[in-house]
């Protein structure tokens, strides 16, 4: 930036980052941003010719209107939770899980495995059990393959895991266009699992809310009391710094990731039992993607993934809503979810950074 | 050797949106920034492009040229306009690369879908271009305008990256930002435009998929994976517009080859075939430690002059 007299131009504003990151003022910045959004997400209906006063309120009804909408909000809230805190796991330590699909369909194939063939073979609680086991094995070691390359020959693991995603997603296409092709169907899809295998349900939706909420306080303990936590959170800030503190930071990769991984292949189990009763290439519904913006706005927080979570959860049950109710696509869920994320995403450099603007004497404080 | 030809046409035909794709993710990455809302941008100039013709031609225009330049110019300044949300996120505000480009994917993809319910429901009309625009993409030769100007925009942007002066800035700012910034180049500067140009063309690569693969018509979803399938590209190609071309046709090749060639194994493998081979490639290559055919250096890191 030079001028014609070779004077260098002041730039408007100089950035520094924040030591004092006080709950206060995070908390104060997240609900202006919060705010922003849901301003901007009315000038979207403002646009429409809609109101917009009228559209949160029945956005509100669609998520929690009914005993049934709150039941329906819960059961999006689940995998979207369990997701994001099995992400958050290899976030902690740096490692880009972007595979968060491919590990979800990955669970969901080995649950229906023993759903499809051995349903009546086996009674139904170790059924369920073994269910669950594989889902997250099978999870795990999809989560683990790229860890392995990653520790071996650092590999890079967001574009790793982003590649596998799409291959777990063929294979369910090829499942169900050939070997698991429903008996008699003209359509490439799935049987149902058996009935008896459906998931019981607690307070009209099925256990695996429960599971979440244990999970959420597990996480919690896990990163704030244990040893291992903490490994983790090291080999996150530094992989040197953990190194030189002897952490076999190779082993902490893989053993995290398989946990990450099989965290997510749970969800895939939830799916097929407690939701979908079956397996198809919409399993996951993007909640792969989803969750890493969970994980990252809640900065790896079980509790503040849990109300991201949520958030958006309502939000994508408020806009099925408005679709009969207002006549507008529900595609705008995806549009209202984008805007209300990348303010909220925006908002987080103020909790870091403040701006100051030059040449008013303030940076002789600084 | 006519199955052969057929089979190459059709692979250039098939591969040009994801080299399109996965030349403005080159450009994008070139920068140190890697956008993994490829998906979006495409969406959005793919509405773009179809919304532009369909109004030109609702208001009466019967011009092909010009529906195909005002498809085009949408079509670029919308990819642009999600790029530039991106850039402003990342490079200004420094969020986080990997979840700003997801964000933009999950916006894209309803800003696409949106646009394409809306309109029909607002004009009761179908959202789709007069045949007179549409004749505008046939073939002339072996194939439509946009396959021949994609490869010429290939082969300049390989030109301006690996033998111009602005070039080297460029690559430059992507591989060591301190560097780049001692030696007087703009960082922030070369980050936006890269970023925002490459936006711009995935939104042509969307105005292909909407108007030459869907012939002009909306289709829900028409996207359906091309911009993540780019992201792959970016990474056979190791960052070169040059091996870009060849790649393209390599996995256009692959997209359609279940037509022409019977193997015995199931067509799904087919589409696998892509990721698998992009996930062997990126091992090699870390294997190797190939300086040369890694991801720029300072992908996914932001930069932040004061932290050096």
């Amino acid at each position: 930036m030079r001028s014609k007299d070779h004077t260098i131009r002041e730039p408007l504003f100089r950035m520094v980052e924040r030591d004092d990151m006080t709950k206060g003022r995070i908390a104060r910045v997240r609900t202006i941003s919060i705010l922003l959004a849901v301003i901007a997400g009315s000038l979207l209906f403002v646009i429409l010719g809609k109101n917009p006063l009228k559209a949160y309120a029945d956005m509100f009804y669609g998520a929690f209107g009914t005993a049934v909408l709150s039941q329906e909000t819960i059961k999006k809230t689940v995998p979207l939770l369990l997701t994001a805190i099995g992400i958050s796991y290899a976030f902690r330590m740096r490692f880009w899980n972007i595979g968060g699909e491919g590990q979800i369909l990955m669970g969901a194939i080995g649950a229906s495995y023993w759903g499809f063939f051995y349903a009546g073979r086996i009674p139904k609680i170790p059924l369920l059990a073994i269910m669950i086991l594989t889902a997250m094995v099978l999870g795990g070691l999809y989560g683990l393959l790229p860890a392995l390359f990653k520790a071996k020959w650092g590999t890079n693991e967001t574009l790793f895991t982003l590649m596998l995603n799409y291959i777990a997603l063929y294979v369910i296409v090829y499942l169900e266009n050939g070997p698991w092709k429903k008996k008699g169907s003209s359509f490439p899809r799935m049987p149902m699992i058996d009935r008896k295998l459906f998931l019981s349900t607690v307070f009209g939706v099925h256990w695996g809310w429960i599971v979440a909420i244990c999970l959420v306080i597990f996480t919690w303990i896990f990163f704030s009391r244990t040893k291992s936590g903490y490994e983790i959170s090291v080999v996150g800030e530094s992989n040197n710094t953990a190194r030189y503190a002897g952490i076999n930071v190779g082993r902490v990769f893989r053993r995290t990731m398989f946990l990450s991984g099989a965290i997510i292949g749970l969800v895939g189990f939830f799916q097929v039992a407690g939701a979908d009763h079956t397996l198809t290439e919409n399993t996951t519904g993007g909640v792969g993607f989803t969750a890493i913006t969970v994980a990252w706005l809640a900065h790896m927080n079980p509790f503040g993934m849990g109300i991201v979570a949520l958030a958006i959860a309502v939000l994508e049950r408020g806009c099925s809503q408005i679709e009969t109710t207002m006549k507008v696509p529900a595609s705008v869920a995806d549009i209202l979810i984008g805007i209300i994320l990348f303010f909220m995403l925006g908002c987080e450099f103020f909790v870091r950074y403040r701006l100051i603007i030059c040449g008013r004497g303030k940076e002789a404080k600084v | 050797m006519n199955v052969i030809i057929k089979l190459l046409i059709a692979a250039v035909i098939a591969g040009t949106p994801l080299l399109l794709g996965a030349l403005g993710e080159i450009m994008t990455e070139r920068s140190g920034n890697i956008n993994l809302g490829v998906e979006g941008e495409m969406y959005m100039g793919a509405v773009a492009a179809v919304a532009a013709g369909f109004f030109y031609n609702s208001a009466g225009g019967t011009n092909g040229i010009t529906a195909v330049l005002l498809s085009g110019l949408f079509a670029f300044l919308f990819g642009a306009l999600g790029a530039l949300i991106y850039a402003f996120l990342v490079i200004t505000m420094r969020a986080n690369q990997n979840v700003t480009g997801l964000i933009l994917t999950i916006f894209g993809t309803g800003f696409g879908n949106f646009i394409g319910a809306l309109i029909p429901v607002r004009t009761g009309k179908t959202l789709v271009v007069s045949d007179t625009t549409k004749a505008m993409y046939n073939n002339v030769g072996p194939f439509n305008w946009m396959v021949y100007m994609s490869v010429l925009l290939a082969l300049f942007l390989g030109y301006f990256l690996y033998f111009t002066r602005p070039g080297l800035s460029l690559r430059a700012v992507g591989e060591n930002p301190a560097t780049a910034d001692q030696a007087g180049i703009n960082v922030t500067k070369h980050k936006y435009l890269a970023t925002v140009l490459g936006g711009g063309i995935c939104g042509i690569g969307g105005m292909y998929i909407s108007m030459v693969s869907q012939n002009g018509n909306w289709v829900d979803n028409c996207v359906g994976g091309y911009g993540w399938l780019a992201v792959a590209l970016v990474i056979f190609a190791s960052w070169n517009p040059f091996r870009a071309i060849w790649v393209s046709l390599v996995f256009g090749g692959l997209k359609i080859m279940r037509l022409y060639v019977r193997l015995p194994i199931p067509s799904q493998f087919y589409d696998m075939a892509p990721f698998i081979v992009t996930i062997v490639v990126l091992v090699i290559t870390s294997m190797s430690g190939s300086k040369e055919k890694s991801q720029p250096k300072s992908c996914g890191q932001n930069y932040f002059r004061e932290e050096r």
